[in-house]
């Protein structure tokens, strides 16, 4: 909680404490904690005097704005028609089966969470996807099963 | 250049002026043009659609609340093509909208049945979406229930929240097709900054935000044989129930009130405003009690300014926003609540009957009513002190099932001992009044004469706008009070909590010198309240308040100090103001509430 309340007083300094300072202080947020937890959005509501409601509306507006904690790497499948054309249904599938979690949902380790999300700009090379950070794209059932395999002997390894 | 403009709305000329929309344009010639989002009191939103219009020369509609009017224009509110976009706009609403009417509390009063009855809309516009959306219902709530079913997100409520009580308790959260109105993650209103004060529930045009009712509940009562029910009525009433009855704005109603309720079956009808000449007699005397510690013995324990304690809903919001003004608060218990503490113990004695056998209502203009009653501090008298409040809409809907026809009942008397009034009570009901009231009595307390103001109105205190501040200088005084000779008696009244606000935050950065702060939660005072007929807006408030200083100048007795009953009550009862038996009956303390 301390954390917390550090972590945004540092972040209204840096960005002020405006309605237009709302969404780089969540943002900072989320690049810190990957989630912005509900003592978070009472500090901000805190920060900036506005109610914690308007926090809460702003930061479920957006799609990489969390407000549940996620797993350490996020895949986010994108779920336009282009994408969906291009077999994104089959996709997730494949994700949901490797992961053996449903969509929207994280694993038991903590490890992987699985999204949908709009747009991500690469309809000429879909279906992509997005885990963290990093671009995926054309993909396919076993392509999918490949990156994923990737990243658990990464865990492994790390280990 | 001139500033009214020109325009033609449905073929019939009007001038207006500049900066108008073309739904204010209309209202002038008496076109009604259909709303849902938009509200009087609230600022544009323009998200429903209800209100689209046709402008000739132009393929597209717009919408007639948003749309300011232009030179030449020419408006058609009735084409084809509007009337088609209007009915397929409700069908829409209506597909996401449970439409289980005939068992809705709003039943016949909600503006989304009315339109869907004016424009015919059938059973297959669309795809009945509510099975699909996973709605929830919060009930936790004493006083609001909030049903996300009904709900049509035209934000009436958000705004009501933010822009006239700056709470923002709801807000809008999610998007596109998950978007919904919702607290802070979603919590139970119960659980959140929400005040209860019902404003939301007031502009609601579905059933998706209603009072908690505990009709069955009095029903039951009244039908017990062993049961001695008791009602109490808030001064804002009598001036507003006959609008639930099919009466107009500001008709003041209280003999036909008393009527219904001995017809409804209670045992004693008895008036709110007898604890409201008792507050004053209470809060007055400890306001002159602070101004000696602090003018005479530089006391710095004791908090000035003190603020008025008889609005729930102001008071929880500084339990939530302000806890550190906490100890500024008159500890004096609200009307309703020193009404219920006395039912349970002196009147019980009086009419011999055990006070568990005592069943206490009170009909409130007001939904934060119910949940000060259920607070726990509420049961002085060893029981809780009020059982069940109702507001003035409940209040009329018993009437109605109990087939009254309100109109036409005789004008009759409060029951005695604790039905007596002065018209300093009565002013309770809008805003300034409990200022006014204490100023009658503590001014003359101090000087032994009454206001130097003309027939004992204090005008200056009155009217609706947002932040009165009003001095009186205090001379002449009585040997007594001499510490306060010629000291200016600075005093401020605000309505609605986006004006409490301001005032709080002053007093708490020491920008503000006030002696006494009198503070109402709803625009106008308890006559905007949420317990109110609906529709409210400033012109039907305005009437309400012209009833209301109508009443008292009509009022025999017009100082608290001088209600027989309650000089009665202190000589047999109570012994003094602040004494021990007030002290436990009719004081109170408050609790630090988490800010967000």
């Amino acid at each position: 909680m301390a954390e917390v309340k550090q972590l945004v007083k540092g972040l209204a300094d840096q960005h002020g404490r405006t309605m237009e300072s709302l969404l780089p202080i969540l943002q900072g947020i989320v690049h810190q904690e990957q989630h912005i937890s509900e003592d978070a959005m009472v500090e901000v509501a805190r920060e900036l005097n506005i109610s914690a409601a308007q926090v809460y509306g702003t930061a479920t507006f957006y799609s990489f704005l969390h407000t549940k904690p996620l797993g350490k790497y996020v895949i986010r499948v994108c779920k336009t028609i282009t994408c969906m054309m291009h077999g994104k249904n089959q996709v997730i599938k494949e994700l949901e089966s490797v992961l053996k979690i449903n969509l929207g949902e994280t694993t038991h380790d903590g490890k992987f969470t699985l999204l949908e999300t709009n747009c991500l700009g690469q309809c000429h090379k879909g279906p992509a996807m997005l885990i963290n950070d990093e671009p995926y794209t054309e993909l396919t059932p076993e392509k999918v099963r490949e990156i994923i395999m990737k990243y658990k002997h990464q865990e492994i390894s790390a280990n | 250049m001139s500033d009214k403009i020109n325009l033609k709305i449905d073929n019939i000329a009007v001038s207006i002026k500049s900066g108008a929309t073309i739904l204010e344009a209309a209202k002038k010639v008496n076109i009604r043009i259909p709303t849902l989002c938009y509200h009087e009191d609230l600022c544009v939103a323009g998200n429903c659609r209800v209100c689209v219009v046709e402008q000739v020369g132009s393929d597209r509609l717009l919408p007639a609340c948003a749309m300011p009017v232009n030179e030449g224009m020419e408006i058609n509110t009735n084409s084809m093509k509007v009337r088609n976009a209007r009915k397929q706009i409700v069908e829409l609403l209506v597909s996401e909208h449970r439409a289980d009417c005939t068992r809705c509390y709003k039943n016949g009063k909600c503006e989304l049945q009315e339109l869907s009855s004016e424009y015919i809309v059938g059973e297959n516009g669309f795809i009945d979406l509510v099975a699909h959306k996973g709605y929830t219902i919060d009930n936790f709530s004493p006083s609001i229930i909030k049903d996300d079913s009904k709900c049509i997100r035209c934000q009436r409520c958000v705004r009501t929240c933010d822009q006239l009580q700056s709470i923002s308790a709801l807000t809008v959260a999610h998007k596109g097709e998950h978007m919904k109105v919702s607290s802070f993650f979603d919590k139970p209103m119960f659980e959140v900054v929400c005040t209860n004060c019902g404003q939301c529930v007031n502009r609601c045009p579905t059933g998706a935000l209603t009072e908690k009712t505990y009709l069955d509940e009095v029903w039951s009562a009244l039908n017990s044989d062993t049961k001695h029910t008791v009602v109490q009525t808030a001064p804002a009433v009598r001036i507003a129930l006959g609008e639930a009855l099919g009466m107009p704005p500001g008709e003041i109603v209280t003999g036909k009130m008393v009527s219904a309720l001995r017809r409804l079956g209670f045992n004693s009808v008895l008036d709110t405003d007898f604890t409201a000449d008792l507050t004053i007699i209470e809060e007055g005397n400890e306001l002159l009690q602070r101004l000696k510690k602090v003018v005479k013995e530089k006391d710095d324990s004791v908090k000035l300014p003190l603020t008025t304690s008889c609005s729930p809903g102001w008071v929880k919001f500084i339990e939530h926003a302000f806890p550190e003004l906490l100890p500024n608060v008159s500890t004096a218990k609200s009307p309703q609540q020193m009404f219920g503490a006395l039912v349970k113990t002196f009147y019980a004695k009086k009419i011999e009957v055990k006070p568990e056998n005592i069943v206490s209502v009170s009909i409130m203009p007001c939904t934060a009513k119910k949940y000060e009653a259920d607070r726990p501090e509420m049961r002085s008298s060893g029981f809780k002190d009020v059982d069940y409040v109702l507001t003035t809409r409940e209040l009329a809907l018993m009437i109605k099932q109990a087939g009254i026809d309100f109109a036409s009942l005789p004008d009759d008397e409060y029951d005695s001992i604790m039905g007596e009034s002065s018209g300093a009570a009565v002013i309770f009901g809008a805003t300034g009044g409990v200022m006014e009231a204490a100023l009658r009595t503590a001014y003359e307390v101090v000087t032994g004469r009454e206001v130097p103001f003309d027939g004992l109105n204090i005008l200056p205190v009155r009217g609706m706008e947002n932040i009165r501040a009003v001095s009186i200088k205090i001379e002449n005084v009585l040997p007594e009070w001499d510490f306060l000779e010629g000291v200016e008696l600075k005093t401020c009244v605000a309505h609605g909590l986006s004006n409490a606000k301001q005032v709080m935050e002053a007093v708490r950065d020491g920008k503000a010198d006030y002696h006494f702060i009198e503070i109402m939660a709803c625009p106008g005072g308890c006559l905007g309240g949420g317990g109110q007929p609906i529709p409210t807006s400033p012109a039907i408030r305005k009437k309400r308040s012209e009833a209301i200083y109508n009443e008292d100048e009509l009022k025999p007795i017009r100082k608290s100090h001088e209600n027989p009953e309650v000089i009665h009550l202190y000589e047999e009862f109570l012994k003094e103001p602040l004494g021990e038996v007030s002290h436990q009956l009719l004081h109170t303390h408050y609790t630090e509430r988490n800010r967000y």
